[in-house]
């Protein structure tokens, strides 16, 4: 099995998030960067199944040259080689779409190719789609399930009350999400093999964009607030307090 | 616990920071007594998010110094007392042979100390105790029993609820400081985003903010934020069976400026390896804004890639295993300070702005309890004039010499650094009117106050064959280290003929003004109402009759008294003269008004009497006082004593005519062989023969004036600080005494001449550790060459029993023990005893 996990760099956000002053982007000055977490996934299970049966597992990116750091994270938890489509700018996920279709073209063809099934800043959830568009291929979204057997993907999404099975014909576009599986953490020694990984970067040119960014805003917070009930032994009655006013206990 | 009262109005005393610092020192003032205490933090309890929260916790009790580790001995006895240490054992495990003898020189200092349960390990009995290290990439180690880890914020929320049940202390998490109100150079309030206080007492324990609050009050708290990175990796199957946090003792790859300590069922793996990344203050996230808190940066793999390689390489059983991985990495930030020491104590700048900073989970509840006893008493149990804030010059507050200073230290945490080893970075910053001509002799300077200042002179190399057999080689790389056998060539000079010091780095301040007299007496111990142009040596005390300082007051006028005093410890000793100086009477910093220039030798008057008409004769200008002559075209305070035992002078004049000064004395003094002569001589091996004490080293807030031999045959009848205390300290014997003491043999087992440096255990001839009755091992509190008398010579205080002239015992150098012979058991040098050369 061929796969291809296509990853995006993103801030990790864990406190309140702060624009930078032109409203134009994330202010990125205390944060460190990842990959979303249905990515995370979506690399696991291309290491699961290349471990299992065997063959090659590649990460591509679009992104800034800094995003090479994330393309060494997939290595250290087992990709094989990289794919780095440099550009410092901002892509939609049109012209994202396209140039990822092309650098597939380029490549001997894939078995599979793992989309998260939404990026974690931009959220388009389009870019899996646009590419088995362009390259003529099925797709799947929001996987929580994937195995893969004799040429074909069985494909399990979580709806209410239950879970859809799609079983389509390899090669195939599916896009995953978090839950899929329990991504490990990379080893020392394997965070020390992905530094002498094959990485291909390659500048690519961003083409005229169709959307136009106007400003970012954050949305108002949900208000969320947590309280601590107490410490130790004493806090218990207040805990069943709690779970009894939550029809839990 | 927050109490969700409204701010009061005002209060007796605010903490900023509730870390194991401000939570420790809240408590320990609510037991001294103090009501009324609030304390802020902006963030949330218990782990409001600075380096507290973060910290890995684990707590190695020896180190190199006394004050670090009296504060660490005492913070794990309040761990322990509050059940929040858990012993685990620690090993510092060395790489290669000159660790071995680092960890030698650390065994010596836990023995200096008092430590217990050290002991030099082989690497397979490191692997017995650790069974998933790699014992062939290491030859050695130093087991310490007593290393263990601590529950820092469980110890904090502890130190504030005890504070809150006696009814002295609130609680306010969330509540940012806004401002310090400041008046007449006093505390007045504190603003929060809560509401404002009116209070004469804040202090400052919020760790890499301290900067940030110390500026809004016009104060400077000298450190900077900087990353020490860190990593968890886990699950290790080697600790599956762990019940609790840690059942292994704690590592320390020292020569990879590393540790490795288990945490459960992970390991956690430090580094202080990685290049300095330091962060300024005011860009430190703010709690809401961090991902994780603000002083929990993203981790930069980069700076880590080595570390690893090093730690696979110590640890391969844990490391090499592919199902252990890491999950937690991060760029947590510490402070660092310019010269690696804490902050500790009232700033200078501002009355009632204290400071508790730049401090460490392994001493944080010693210093919380030791900041206490010093708020309320004026001095603490454990002596902290090393870490006192006041020490610092204006030039040693700047950004970029704080920088520097903790870039170049960083990676020294872990380092073998020698006792005189100097620093490299930011040098040059005061020099001295002679420094060209020091320059131009061949000046091999060291830093002193941030001054350049000569310790030898390469041009005075052809004075070895002039001495020949008297000037004593070293063999051992160790202690030729940062030394040169031209210093005792320099002294042999000196004691022949005659030398020239540069003395500019002395600090000087006059205390002016109708309370001038009341001011010196209150703080000197040896009566300051004396004839004018007298020249008074005295010991300055604390409250309690230990060392605060030692210096020298010339009495310039009624109402004018000129102090002088040694440069490292000069900022701390005026700020306590100011303390002390009535209304309207000033204090004035005089160090960059003044050079000093000292010229001691046999023939120093015949030179300075070649140079002016003034009276030079011993009757005409005796021993002990100062006044001004005329050297050629210049007037010059003349004062006539001796740190090195010779007859001279210390020649002061302005600054600016420093060149003019030097020029004239060298000239004169070629007819009489003067050479120049450097600290060396000055600091170490002059003084040493002569057995003159110097603070920091002899004179400590351990030790009383009594047990230093240097009471004086009667007491003055004015007050003075610590009076009381001294005359109880008279009444009884001393339990130790301060003696002189010479190497008998000096070679070791290699068949090495070895030569102590300082800071030794002297043991028995059996050797066991001679301790006081008041539980103080006896060490080498000074050790260096005495040219004129050929031996080596080590001062140290003894039990009353051992301090015997001809006293046979051993002092214990890199893990292997010497005969030593006590020579003085009270203030008589080892030269010239009679004193003859100061009064010729």
């Amino acid at each position: 099995m061929r796969i291809l996990v296509c990853v995006k760099r993103v801030p990790i956000t864990g406190g309140r998030m702060v624009l930078t002053a032109d409203e134009q982007a994330i202010e990125t000055k205390h944060l460190g960067f990842t990959i979303s977490p249905h990515e995370e996934c979506g690399v696991e299970e291309a290491v699961r199944i290349v471990e299992a049966g065997g063959g090659e597992v590649v990460v591509l990116t679009l992104g800034p040259e800094e995003a090479a750091e994330q393309i060494r994270d997939c290595m250290a938890i087992g990709a094989d080689r990289g794919i780095h489509l440099v550009s410092s700018e901002e892509w939609d996920p049109q012209a994202t779409a396209a140039a990822i279709a092309d650098a597939i073209r380029a490549e001997d063809p894939f078995d599979l190719i793992v989309f998260g099934n939404e990026s974690a800043d931009a959220g388009g959830y389009q870019v899996g789609i646009r590419v088995a568009y362009a390259l003529g291929l099925p797709v799947v979204t929001g996987l929580k399930g994937l195995t893969v057997d004799a040429g074909r993907a069985r494909c399990e999404q979580e709806v209410p009350g239950g879970r859809d099975v799609y079983d389509v014909a390899l090669p195939a576009v599916v896009s995953v999400k978090e839950g899929l599986n329990l991504p490990r953490y990379p080893s020392v020694p394997a965070k020390l093999r992905a530094k002498s990984k094959p990485l291909d970067a390659r500048l690519v040119e961003r083409p005229v964009s169709k959307l136009e960014k106007l400003r970012l805003v954050v949305p108002e917070g949900s208000h969320k607030q947590a309280e601590i009930l107490g410490e130790g032994p004493a806090a218990a009655p207040r805990v069943v307090e709690v779970m009894q006013q939550l029809g839990v206990a | 616990m927050t109490d969700s009262s409204a701010l009061p109005v005002s209060a007796r005393a605010v903490v900023v920071g509730a870390g194991i610092v401000g939570s420790s020192l809240a408590y320990h003032l609510a037991r001294l007594g103090w009501r009324d205490l609030v304390l802020v933090d902006k963030g949330p309890l218990p782990n409001p998010g600075g380096s507290t929260g973060h910290a890995s916790n684990f707590i190695f009790p020896v180190d190199h110094s006394k004050e670090m580790t009296q504060l660490t001995a005492d913070s794990v006895r309040q761990y322990k007392e509050w059940d929040v240490f858990t012993e685990s054992g620690g090993i510092e495990v060395a790489r290669n042979e000159e660790r071995m003898q680092e960890l030698q020189r650390r065994m010596s200092s836990a023995k200096a100390w008092g430590i217990e349960g050290c002991e030099i390990i082989s690497p397979a009995r490191v692997k017995e105790l650790v069974p998933y290290i790699e014992e062939s990439v290491i030859v050695g180690g130093f087991y310490t029993k007593g290393v263990g880890i601590v529950d820092s914020l469980r110890f904090g929320t502890i130190a504030r609820e005890k504070a809150q049940e006696l009814g002295a202390l609130q609680v306010f998490a969330n509540t940012e400081v806004l401002g310090i109100e400041v008046e007449g150079g006093r505390v007045t309030g504190i603003r929060t985003t809560k509401g404002d206080i009116a209070t004469d007492t804040i202090v400052v324990c919020c760790g890499v903010w301290a900067p940030k609050i110390a500026r809004m009050a016009g104060a400077s708290i000298p450190l900077t934020p900087a990353v020490h990175q860190m990593i968890d990796v886990g699950p290790v199957p080697h600790f599956k069976d762990t019940q609790g946090v840690i059942e292994f003792p704690i590592v320390r790859d020292m020569d990879t400026n590393m540790y490795e300590r288990q945490d459960g069922s992970g390991l956690e793996i430090g580094s202080y390896a990685h290049r300095a990344i330091l962060h300024d203050p005011e860009d430190i996230p703010s709690n809401e804004e961090a991902a994780l808190s603000p002083t929990e940066l993203p981790f930069t793999q980069e700076d880590f890639e080595k570390q690893m390689e090093d730690a696979l390489e110590l640890i391969p059983d844990v490391l090499n295993d592919e199902s252990v991985g890491i999950k937690y990495a991060i760029n947590g930030l510490l402070s660092l300070t310019p010269d690696g020491l804490p902050l500790l104590g009232e700033t200078p700048e501002v009355k009632g702005l204290w400071s508790a900073a730049a401090v460490w989970v392994k001493e944080g509840p010693g210093v919380g309890k030791a900041m206490a006893e010093w708020m309320t008493h004026g001095e603490s149990e454990i002596d902290l004039q090393s870490s006192d804030i006041a020490r610092f010059y204006e030039c040693q507050k700047s950004r970029t010499h704080i920088r520097a200073r903790a870039a170049e230290g960083f990676n020294k945490t872990y380092g073998i650094v020698h006792p005189s080893e100097q620093w490299e970075s930011n040098r040059g910053v005061r020099l001295s009117p002679f420094y060209e001509r020091e320059q131009a002799l061949g000046a091999v300077f060291y830093e002193a106050a941030a001054w350049e200042r000569p310790h030898w002179y390469q041009s005075n190399e052809k004075l070895l064959e002039e001495f020949g057999e008297r000037i004593n080689r070293r063999e051992a790389e160790w202690e030729s280290r940062w030394w040169s056998p031209i210093i005792n060539a320099e002294h042999l000079a000196m004691r022949e003929r005659a030398a020239m010091f540069d003395l500019t780095a002395f600090c000087i301040f006059d205390v002016l003004g109708p309370g001038a007299l009341e001011c010196v007496q209150t703080v000197s111990t040896r009566q300051m109402d004396v004839g004018h142009g007298k020249v008074v040596y005295t010991p300055v005390l604390s409250p309690s009759g230990t060392f605060k300082s030692d210096l020298t007051v010339m009495r310039l006028g009624d109402e004018h008294f000129r102090v002088v005093t040694g440069g490292a410890h000069g900022m701390a000793d005026l700020k306590w003269y100011a303390d002390h100086a009535p209304e309207g009477t000033t204090v004035v910093d005089l160090t960059s008004a003044y050079t000093t220039l000292g010229l001691w030798g046999p023939r120093s008057r015949d030179i300075l009497a070649s140079l002016t008409r003034d009276d030079v004769s011993h009757a005409g200008f005796p021993f002990g006082t100062c006044r001004p002559i005329e050297l050629d075209s210049l007037r010059v305070l003349a004062s006539r004593i001796s740190y090195v035992g010779e007859l001279g002078w210390e020649l002061y004049v302005p600054i600016e005519q420093g060149a003019k000064l030097w020029d004239l004395v060298w000239e004169a003094g070629q007819a009489h062989g003067v050479v120049p002569a450097g600290i060396g001589v000055y600091g170490t091996t002059g003084r040493l023969e002569k057995c003159y004490r110097a603070f920091g080293f002899e004179l400590d807030a351990d030790f009383t004036v009594v047990e230093a031999g240097m009471a004086p045959p009667k007491v003055k009848g004015a007050d003075f600080v610590g009076k009381e205390a001294h005359l109880r300290h008279r009444e009884s014997d001393p339990v130790a005494i301060l003696c002189t003491l010479t190497v008998d043999d000096h070679t070791s087992k290699s068949g090495q001449k070895r030569y102590m440096l300082g800071r030794e255990p002297i043991l028995a001839r059996d050797g066991s550790r001679l301790v006081d009755a008041h539980g103080r091992g006896s060490y080498v509190t000074s050790a260096g060459a005495g040219p004129s008398i050929g031996k080596h010579i080590l001062m140290a205080y003894l039990p009353p029993e051992n301090a015997n002239v001809g006293e046979e015992l051993l002092v214990e150098y890199l893990g292997e023990q010497y005969p030593v012979t006590v020579q003085c058991n009270d203030a008589t040098a080892v030269f010239d005893p009679e004193n003859t050369r100061v009064r010729a």
